[in-house]
């Protein structure tokens, strides 16, 4: 899969494998939530199938216990590794009661969770970009020592938030990790005839801080970059930049039809690069994967999602009643 | 008690406010070295530094989202936008995040700040310095939308507005900033917003209005006193939450109803308060409720005659009340 060696980064086997477990549990969840929409068991889906690599190995290279994350719709990856388990997504999927997010009032993949630092989001995308900016200035404010972590997709770096989030965190050199999941498509609309020069990472030299480019089918190199981020952010130097780039392997949501705008051939081309594939690949080549732990993994997995399912589904919808809390303090 | 200006009162309320709680900090254009374009934040900077007293970058959006950010960290921020009528780059972070945040985490998160912003006319300010702007806001729930027209009041409400726990609009008349002045405890004092308060006792015409029109209002009343005619002023000071029951009883008081704002007529706020009036107070009515408003033309032109054409003043408002009173 690539040059690098997870023990050359500082990760154990064990820390490997649980980086697999995760990407495979947000991949696996991320396929049963298709299943149910078809199903018409729940109204909708946004995937992160193809971002894993990018989502689990950006929340291992971050302090998972006083970190900070305002992550986008896509990041299922990420917000599993930083604590949610596979019963809350399924919850948040049948907008039940017990939806840690929001208590079943948003779709799913708006985020948000105080248990684990991460910050509720929204819809129009990038205005979390800002908020990411004001946690990392109150942290600054009150001598905290931890990062912030955003991230949103390639279409999305040409919001003004965007530019506005980068050029204050820049100003202030704020410890603020810009992550662009770059999947190659907003919505239709393919990089090229959304991002003038095509590389978003250059933007980052504008605002006075420097931009990487990373294999976003690579968690390791995810994770590397992430962690020379974190870094530079805890000794002052300020933000960093991360353009990851994948490919988004399934339609924008359950309500789009891919097939109107790029080829079958693209998409199968693509999915040789899944980075579930390519992850478990290089795991086996380790010696740290074999076919049976594997199998295992898929088994557990498949149990998790399974009771998970049932105990959403089972589970009770908001009392209507509630529909007036929570306006005002 | 001392006598201090409207701007007075709020320099005043932030420097208090910044003394007795350490989370509450400023950020804005200019707000800094230079103590804000019209000195609002002038002496803070001296006091409580760079870090806590921060010039931001010329971008609003970011000065409302950055205090988002902060706020739900545990921060009090205290935004200002320079001028209200620069407040629309920064819509979508006060409508789609601080407004809906408490109602879309299901209560997990807050957002404790305040936005304060200049508005109003009458200073040679045209298109883009003159502009009321809260008819923009006020039907967006999760906002609380303060608009106080004495000292005593601003300083009052903004203290409470920063120890809020809710998003507050802050909206600040600059016309009366160095033109009102009034008597200001010394001792620390909040004042509840959503209270409405009777700014003069009247028993023929009411009006109900906010900001520099109750001065204007009440400048009316002195001279209609003269002609016979007793004028009852509620000032609103809090438009969301409005304060239903001080309507419905300046209503009852006179039965004849006189709204009055600087802001646009239709979709203007007194609208909905003449609505209110109509669901709830219908049978006290002497009269039909009327409204004097901003004629509805985009925003206040430059040119005095043209300003002059636009801008309530006393006079206008003197025939509109002894036109009801004459009812």
């Amino acid at each position: 899969m690539s040059e690098l060696n997870h023990r050359e980064l500082g990760l154990s086997d064990e820390e490997v494998l649980e980086m697999y477990r995760y990407m495979l549990l947000a991949r696996k969840i991320d396929e049963r939530m298709w299943l149910l929409n078809r199903a018409g068991k729940i109204p909708f889906v946004i995937s992160c199938q193809g971002q894993e690599a990018i989502q689990v190995g950006a929340a291992f290279a971050l302090d998972r216990e006083k970190d900070w994350l305002c992550p986008y719709y896509r990041d299922l990856g990420m917000v599993l590794a930083f604590g949610q388990t596979a019963k809350e997504q399924m919850l948040s999927a049948f907008a039940k009661a017990g939806d840690p997010n929001s208590g079943g009032r948003q779709m799913p993949g708006h985020y948000g969770d105080r248990r684990f630092r991460i910050f509720t989001g929204s819809s129009p995308v990038t205005t979390q970009v800002l908020h990411a900016v004001g946690i990392a200035y109150a942290g600054k404010l009150q001598q905290k020592e931890h990062v912030v972590l955003t991230t949103n997709g390639d279409g999305s770096s040409n919001q003004g938030d965007w530019h506005e989030a980068c050029n204050f965190a820049g100003v202030h050199k704020l410890p603020v990790i810009f992550m662009v999941e770059n999947n190659q498509y907003a919505i239709s609309v393919p990089l090229k005839r959304q991002v003038a020069g095509g590389e978003i990472w250059k933007r980052g030299e504008g605002y006075g801080f420097p931009g990487i480019k990373v294999d976003g089918n690579n968690p390791l190199a995810v994770y590397q970059a992430v962690k020379e981020a974190r870094e530079r952010g805890i000794n002052g130097e300020g933000p960093t930049l991360i353009e990851a780039v994948a490919y988004r392997l399934v339609p924008h949501s359950s309500d789009d039809d891919d097939r109107t705008y790029r080829t079958r051939e693209e998409v199968e081309e693509a999915k040789k690069r899944d980075p579930m594939l390519l992850f478990k690949n290089y795991l086996v080549e380790k010696g740290i994967l074999t076919e049976e732990l594997n199998q295992k993994f898929n088994e557990s997995i498949a149990r998790e999602i399974n009771e998970a399912t049932e105990y959403a589904e089972k589970a009770p919808y908001p009392d209507p009643e509630t529909t007036y809390e929570h306006v005002y303090a | 008690m001392p006598v201090i200006s409207y701007i007075d009162a709020v320099t005043q309320a932030l420097m208090e406010e910044m003394r007795r709680d350490s989370c509450v900090f400023v950020l804005g254009e200019d707000v800094g070295v230079r103590g804000g374009v019209f000195r609002a934040t002038v002496g803070l900077y001296e006091e409580f530094g760079p870090d806590r007293v921060l010039d931001t970058p010329l971008t609003e959006s970011a000065i409302v989202g950055v205090g988002i950010g902060a706020a739900a960290y545990g921060m009090r921020p205290v935004a200002e936008i320079q001028f209200a009528d620069f407040i629309l780059p920064a819509f979508n972070q006060i409508v789609s995040e601080a407004a809906r945040i408490r109602y879309r985490s299901n209560g997990d998160w807050n957002v404790p700040m305040v936005i304060r912003a200049p508005y109003g006319g009458g200073v040679h300010g045209a298109l883009y310095h003159s502009q009321s702007v809260e008819k923009l806001f006020t039907g967006v729930p999760g906002l609380k939308i303060v608009m106080p027209s004495t000292p005593y009041d601003v300083k009052g409400l903004l203290k409470a507005a920063i120890r809020d726990e809710d998003p507050v609009l802050f909206f600040e008349h600059k016309r009366c900033y160095r033109l009102i002045k009034g008597e200001v405890p010394v001792e620390d004092y909040t004042l509840p917003i959503g209270k409405a308060d009777v700014k003069r006792e009247g028993s023929d015409v009411t009006v109900i209005t906010y900001g520099l029109m109750v001065h204007y209002a009440l400048q009316a009343a002195e001279k209609l006193e003269k002609e016979g005619i007793s004028t009852h002023v509620l000032d609103l000071r809090t438009l969301i939450p409005l304060d239903k029951e001080a309507v419905l009883e300046a209503v009852k008081k006179t039965g004849k109803v006189l709204i009055v704002h600087e802001d646009n007529k239709t979709g203007g706020f007194g609208g909905e308060v003449a609505a209110l009036i109509s669901e709830e107070a219908f049978l006290e009515l002497d009269a039909p409720v009327q409204r004097l408003c901003g004629p509805d033309v985009p925003a206040m032109p430059y040119s005095p005659p043209l300003e002059k054409e636009f801008m309530l003043n006393p006079d206008k408002i003197a025939d509109a009340i002894r036109e009801l009173a004459e009812f």
